[in-house]
This record gives structure tokens, sequence and C-alpha cells, in this order.
């Protein structure tokens, strides 16, 4: 294996007296999918504008694809989707579409691309008409010019209906598959679960996490929540498996990933008491908040 | 190459959609020939023919619309694309911040430039048409198109300026409106203040001839009439036409797009989308 195509190393920066980003650390393997979690103000945004060489870094380096930031060799590696973007209203899908292909250098199928993300059918008609699914999907088309190196999506799925949603991760895994490494800024957190190989989540400037999800979760020790319906009465239950009525006919256990297959073996033992068992492993919604909100030694 | 093409093509392709290329051109041929009909005039008063004069009330005529129309193109160029969110995807391409300011100057001189040639060009026709002209004329006629030109690249460069340096579109136009003012109008009514105050002192002897082609909008002025005779014989400024050197005006004119375009170059090059 080659060097990471990205790499952020002690990356930091200050605003003035404020230090937005501090010390972050982040590798991205060609191929490979890599959520960026954080709050609002977290740090996600600015830290894909020092990668793209928009803003200078206070401190640290970043190489992309072995090149500065900000340099020829960068841009052209670089694919970049804006959080919400938007386009001059007078032009076309193509015409603007047309332009980014022209500025990248690279030969293209503009109106195939158009295509790939749905917008066959407006490719001639203004961007003033479109809607913002439809300008989401312009922007993601120009991400797919010219086979880039590095992709960075600031909020991809921000204005999308769920169907558009899945053909964005759909277009996601096409790039990660070509072995172009995808870094996601997101709010959406169960749908990056599915779809990245690893997380990480900046919390004020810094990095508090960086694994693959079950990684994360053992690290965490997060409970797993298994919901029990009784039969009969809910309150005898409760008292024998030592978990919490939370309704009239149900029964909540929290256990650690360790007890799982032991308490689900006393569950299955009560045999008729019990109607039904439901599993929920941690969720990334657990886990972000676990990691966002735990005070950093 | 082909990137700066690209920007200038498609900036071309917005004016020409969004109707700014037939509106301006129609403003300038509407004006133009009621200028040119308005100050027929004096024609045989002064013994020039009609184009002469034509071409002298058109001079006045661009002093105040070449600025106007050029900071009414230039001012959204870089603010606008930061407001809908463009400008950082623009900027992640491999063309560099100059090329695709010298795109949109590009796209937007020529745009300007054809909206002058067909505007004064058309009432330039009907004049000789109707009134007649001869080689001094049509050169006259030549050189108020050329000049206008070069006074609308100064103010597109200081449009871009102002539009790296404003937070927003909003505030782009507000200071794009108040430079047009300051440029055209109180610049001008300044220096009349200090040259009646001066009485015909060393102020106005020396120094105010050199403050006032210092100004592009004055620069073009002074070139259109210090260059022809009959035209300043038709305007009757030639004071402080004379008290400068020939290569004045022409100077400060070409010099001014050259430096505003540096300048919005450093500003724009500081702006973080």
């Amino acid at each position: 294996m080659t060097e990471p195509t990205l790499t952020i190393e002690k990356a930091s920066k200050d605003r003035g007296k404020l230090r937005v980003l501090s010390d972050v650390d982040l590798t991205v393997a060609a191929g490979e999918r890599v959520a960026l979690l954080g709050h609002n103000g977290a740090g996600k945004s600015t830290l894909i504008k020092t990668v793209l060489g928009l803003t200078p870094l206070s401190g640290g380096a970043i190489r992309v694809g072995g090149a500065q930031p900000g340099s020829a060799a960068a841009r052209r590696a670089t694919a970049f989707l804006p959080e919400s973007v938007s386009f001059h209203p007078a032009l076309t899908g193509r015409e603007q579409l047309t332009l980014f292909a022209r500025l990248d250098g690279a030969a293209a199928d503009v109106a195939g691309l158009l295509d790939r993300v749905g917008l066959s059918e407006a490719m001639d008609r203004r961007i003033g008409t479109y809607s913002k699914g439809m300008r989401q999907r312009l922007g993601l088309a120009q991400v797919l010019l010219g086979r880039p190196v590095v992709a960075l999506l600031d909020e991809p799925t921000s204005g999308l209906d769920p169907v558009s949603r899945q053909d964005l991760y759909a277009i996601i895994d096409e790039l990660a598959a070509q072995g172009t490494a995808v870094l996601i800024a997101s709010h959406a957190l169960t749908e990056v679960e599915a779809r990245t190989d690893r997380i990480a989540i900046l919390r004020q400037g810094i990095k508090v996490a960086d694994d693959t999800l079950a990684n994360l979760s053992q690290a965490a020790g997060l409970p797993i929540r298994l919901r029990v319906r009784a039969s009969g009465d809910a309150d005898a239950l409760a008292q024998q498996t030592g978990g919490r009525r939370i309704n009239g006919a149900s029964v909540e256990i929290l256990c650690s990933p360790a007890q799982k297959m032991d308490a689900l073996r006393r569950i299955a033992a009560m045999g008729d008491a019990v109607a039904d068992v439901d599993m929920t492993p941690p969720r990334l919604e657990d886990l972000y908040r676990h990691y966002a909100k735990e005070t950093v030694q | 190459m082909t990137r700066f093409l690209a920007i200038a093509s498609t900036e071309l392709a917005i004016l020409r959609r969004n109707r700014w290329l037939v509106m301006v051109t129609l403003i300038m041929v509407l004006f133009a020939l009621a200028l040119t009909f308005a100050g027929s005039a004096p024609t045989g008063t002064l013994g020039v023919d009609m184009l002469t004069v034509s071409v002298a009330s058109m001079t006045t005529l661009s002093v105040y619309l070449a600025p106007l129309l050029a900071l009414m193109i230039s001012f959204d160029a870089i603010a606008g694309e930061a407001e809908r969110g463009s400008l950082g995807l623009l900027l992640s391409y491999p063309a560099g911040r100059g090329e695709i300011l010298m795109g949109k100057f590009a796209a937007h001189l020529s745009a300007l430039g054809f909206a002058m040639a067909i505007g004064f060009g058309s009432a330039g026709a009907v004049a000789a048409w109707f009134g007649g002209a001869g080689a001094e004329s049509l050169v006259a006629l030549g050189r108020l198109i050329g000049t206008s030109m070069l006074l609308g690249a100064a103010f597109l460069v200081l449009g871009y300026l102002l539009s790296a340096l404003a937070k927003s579109v909003t505030a782009a136009a507000g200071m794009a409106a108040g430079l047009w003012l300051v440029f055209v109008v109180l610049y001008d009514l300044g220096l009349l203040g200090a040259v009646v105050f001066d009485a015909g002192g060393t102020f106005t002897q020396k120094v105010f001839p050199w403050v006032m082609v210092a100004n592009p909008a004055d620069a073009f002025r002074l070139w259109n009439i210090a260059a022809s005779e009959s035209v300043a014989l038709t305007s009757g400024m030639t004071g402080a036409a004379q008290a400068l050197p020939a290569w004045a005006a022409p100077l400060s004119l070409m010099i001014w797009p050259v430096i505003g375009f540096a300048a919005a170059r450093f500003v724009f090059r500081r702006v973080e989308p």
C-alpha cells in the first residue's frame, strides 16, 4: 500500500484568538470513504477549506496526493462539493458543467455525467429554474469530472430527498471503487453509518474519535438495548430480568456487548412469558453524542 | 489559455442570456441618437460638420455613461460568486485567480465595446448621412469609441476591486454607486471650487491640470478635446487641455486599467471564500 492519498498532520488554524482547528491528524487512503462528523462550528468546513488551500494553515501540514494544498497539482487532483451550492441562474446545467470541465482541463462527457446524476431532462434549462436538490445534483456531477484523486463533500445530502440520497451514496461508492479517497462532512448520521469505512469526529476543532464504527462503539462501551414485550405481567418480567418497565407491556434491558448473549439466553429460557424481543445496537447518534460531549482530557 | 477562454465565453453567455448586452446597446444607441439630433443646431454657426458636433456631445455622454455601465457589470463579479457559494468551488479548480479575473474582464470589456461601437457608430452614421462628415470627424468618432472603451476598462477593474473588498453584493453595489459619484461628479465639483477659491493663482496654473488629468473620467474628456481642434471648438473647453503635454491624458487613461487590475487581483488573492 502506498502512502495515504490525503494526509493531514497536526493541522491547526487560528482565527484571531479563536483556535478553530487544533492539531488534527487525519488520513484517507485511496478508495476509502471517511465520514467527518461534528456539530456546527466544530471545524469541519474549515478543515475542508484548508485541504482545498482556500485558507492557510496556522500550523501543521497537509498533502493532497503528495502535493501542497492549493497548488495546481493539488487542485487538479481534488474535487469539491460545497455545502448547499448554487450557480449562476442564467446558465443552463450543461453550460455550467462544460465550464467546469474546461477549467478542469480534461476531456469529459458532460451529457453523460448529467444523465448519471439524473439531470438529463433538465440539462438545457436555466439553473434558475432548478430545485435545491437539482442544484445539488449538478454540484455532484462536477465532482465526477476527471477522476479525482481526493473528493471532499461538505454536507452532500442537505436538501436531497431520500431517493436522491440513495443515488448520492451509490455515486460515492462508485467514486471509491475507482480509487478516489472520499471525505464526507455530514450531519446525516444514519446514512453515514452504513456507507463509510471509517468515522472521524471533530469537537471544537479537536479530533475526538477516528476509527471504524465497530471499534468506536466498543471503545465507548455503549450499552446494547434489548426491548422485551411481555405476554402477561410486565412488572414481574422486569423484576426477573433486572430491566426497567417502559410501558404497559414492555421492558427495556441495557447490557454490554459481552453480556448480550447471556441476556438473550435468559430471555429465551422464560418461554411463554415473553412475546417478542427487539435488539438495538448502539447507533451512530449515541456514539456521536458520546464522543462529541465527552470532556477532553 | 483554454481556462481563460472558458471563463470569458461563460461570462459572455451570461451577459447575452440576461439581456444585459441588448439593454446596454439599446441605451447607447438611443442616447447617442438623441444627442446627435438635439446637438445639430450649432453646425452652421461654428462652421463644422454635423458629425463633429455629434462626437462632442457624445463625449460628454460617455463621461457619465461608460463608468456607470462598467460598474454595473463588474460590481457583482466576485461578491456575487461569494454570495452564491460558488466562489470556493471555482477556486478549487486549477484556474488561477488572475486568470479568472482576466477572463471576466475580457468578456465584460468586449460586451461594453460592442455596445459602444454600435451606439456611437450608428449615431455617427446618422450624423454623417444628414450633415456630412470629413476625415477628421471620422477619426474623432473612432477615437471616441476607443477612449470610451479605455474609460470603461478603468471602471471595470475598479468595480472588481470593490467587489473583492465588499462583504456582500449589496455592499458592492453601494460602493460602486459611491465610486461613480466621486469620480464623475464630486471630483469635478471639488476642483471647480478650488479653482474659484484660488482665483487664478499657482494652483490653477500649475497643479490643477495635473490633478484633473489624474481622474480617468477627466483624462478621457481632455484626450478627446485636445486631439481634435474642432471638437474642442464645439465643446468650448480648451484651457486645461492646452496647459498639459499631449501625452498626459492618454497616459492617465491607459494606466488606470493596468493599476486597477493589479489592485483588484491583489485584493482578490486575499479573499477567503
